[in-house]
C-alpha cells in the first residue's frame, strides 16, 4: 500500500509552541482523503502509478463525467507513484494517513506569481549606486554584454521578466502535526502557492526514488 | 493572517490567565529557565497593547524598572506563560498605549476604572 504522496490545498501559516516554549513555524495543509480515479500498471501503462482525484467542481466535460464515473467531480488529477499497483483500487480513499510526525516530505505547489519582475527581484542582483553622482540606476542591471565583438547578448543572460507562477518544490519539511480526522497536516516552514492553491505532498525523495526505480526497470528490460 | 489552528490542536485558553484589556495593570508569571533551573519570575506593568493573530497573539507590558522604562513582550499562548493576574483595571480611551512611553512620572498614570462586574472579552 505504499504511495508515492498525497494531495492536498495550501490553508496558511503559523506558529506552534513546544513544551519548552520553543516557537515552531508552520505551514498548515488541508490534506483529505483523496480517491483513486485510476490504476495504471507496468503491464498496461509501462509504470505503476494510482490517478487521485481531489476537490470539486461543478461541471465536467463528457469525457471526464465518463472517466470519474460514480466517484465524483474532481477538480484536480494527479499522478502518485505506487510499488504495487494489484493492491490498489478504483474508487479506493487515501489520504494524510500515510504520513506521521517525524517523517519528512517534500511539497510541490505553483509559487505566487509576481508579475514582470527587474533583476533584482528576480535574480537578486545588487542594482546601482544610489550616491556618488548616479541617477535613475538604482535598479538596473549593468552592463549585459562586451562591445563590437561579440556584437549580440549571449544566451542565457539574466534579465527582467516574468517571475513566479511555476512549479517549486518545498524540500525535506518535517511533518509536525497529522489529523487524518478533520484531514488537516502541518509542516514546518513554508510551501509554495498561495492561500487554497493545490499542493502534492510526498515523501522527501519520492521523484528521486521513482526514477532510480525507473532505471532499474529498464536495465532489468533490455 | 495566521490561520486559526486552537481548534485544530485543541488548545484551550489557560485558566490561569485572567481577562485583561490594555490599561489594566497586570502581574504576569513567567518561567524561565536559568541554566539548568527553572524559575518563575514575576512581573508587573501596564498592558500597552494586545495583538491578536490566534496562537500568534501577544500583549506587550510596561514598566518603570530602576528608573528605566522596560516594555516585555509575551505571547500569549506560550507553555511558559504561567499566570497573569489583573492588579488593577485602567480607563483608556485607546487601545495601543504608546503615549505612555512619552511621559515620565505622575503624567505616566492610568486612570481605575471601578470593576463594573462586566468582564472584558478575551482574544
Amino acid at each position: 500500500m505504499k504511495i508515492g504522496g498525497i494531495l492536498g490545498r495550501k490553508l496558511g501559516m503559523t506558529q506552534i509552541f513546544g513544551a519548552d516554549g520553543t516557537a515552531l513555524p508552520v505551514t498548515v495543509l488541508e490534506a483529505l482523503p483523496s480517491t483513486v480515479v485510476q490504476v495504471k500498471s507496468q503491464e498496461k501503462d509501462g509504470y505503476n502509478a494510482v490517478q487521485l482525484g481531489y476537490g470539486f467542481r461543478r461541471r465536467l466535460n463528457k469525457p471526464l463525467q465518463g472517466h470519474m464515473k460514480g466517484l465524483g467531480q474532481f477538480r484536480y488529477l494527479r499522478e502518485f507513484p505506487v510499488e504495487d499497483p494489484g493492491q490498489w483500487q478504483v474508487g479506493q480513499k487515501v489520504g494524510c494517513e500515510i504520513f506521521q510526525p517525524g517523517d519528512l516530505v517534500d511539497v510541490v505547489g505553483i509559487s505566487k506569481g509576481k508579475g514582470f519582475a527587474g533583476v533584482v527581484k528576480r535574480h537578486g542582483f545588487a542594482g546601482g549606486p544610489k550616491s556618488h553622482g548616479q541617477s535613475d540606476r538604482w535598479r538596473a542591471p549593468g552592463s549585459i554584454g562586451a562591445g563590437t565583438d561579440p556584437g549580440r547578448v549571449i544566451k542565457g543572460l539574466r534579465m527582467a521578466g516574468h517571475m513566479g507562477a511555476c512549479q517549486v518544490t518545498a524540500k525535506n519539511l518535517l511533518v509536525v502535526h497529522v489529523d487524518p480526522a478533520k484531514g488537516i497536516m502541518m509542516v514546518k516552514g513554508a510551501v509554495p502557492g498561495h492561500k487554497g492553491s493545490l499542493l502534492k505532498i510526498q515523501f522527501a525523495n519520492a521523484a528521486d526514488d521513482l526514477k532510480k526505480r525507473r532505471a532499474k526497470a529498464s536495465v532489468a528490460g533490455s | 493572517m495566521d490561520v486559526d489552528a486552537r481548534p485544530l490542536l485543541d488548545v484551550k485558553e489557560n485558566p490561569n490567565i485572567a481577562p485583561f484589556r490594555p490599561g489594566d495593570t497586570v502581574r504576569v508569571h513567567f518561567r524561565l529557565r536559568e541554566g539548568d533551573r527553572e524559575r518563575v519570575q514575576i512581573l508587573e506593568g501596564v498592558v500597552i497593547r494586545k495583538r491578536g493573530g490566534a496562537l500568534n497573539s501577544t500583549f506587550t507590558i510596561r514598566k518603570i524598572s530602576h528608573g528605566v522604562g522596560v516594555e516585555l513582550i509575551f505571547p500569549l499562548y506560550s507553555p511558559l506563560l504561567e499566570k497573569v493576574e489583573v492588579v488593577r483595571q485602567g480607563m483608556v480611551r485607546r487601545g495601543r498605549l504608546y503615549y505612555l512611553r512619552n511621559r515620565i512620572g505622575r503624567a505616566a498614570r492610568v486612570k481605575e476604572r471601578r470593576p463594573t462586574g462586566k468582564t472584558p472579552s478575551q482574544g
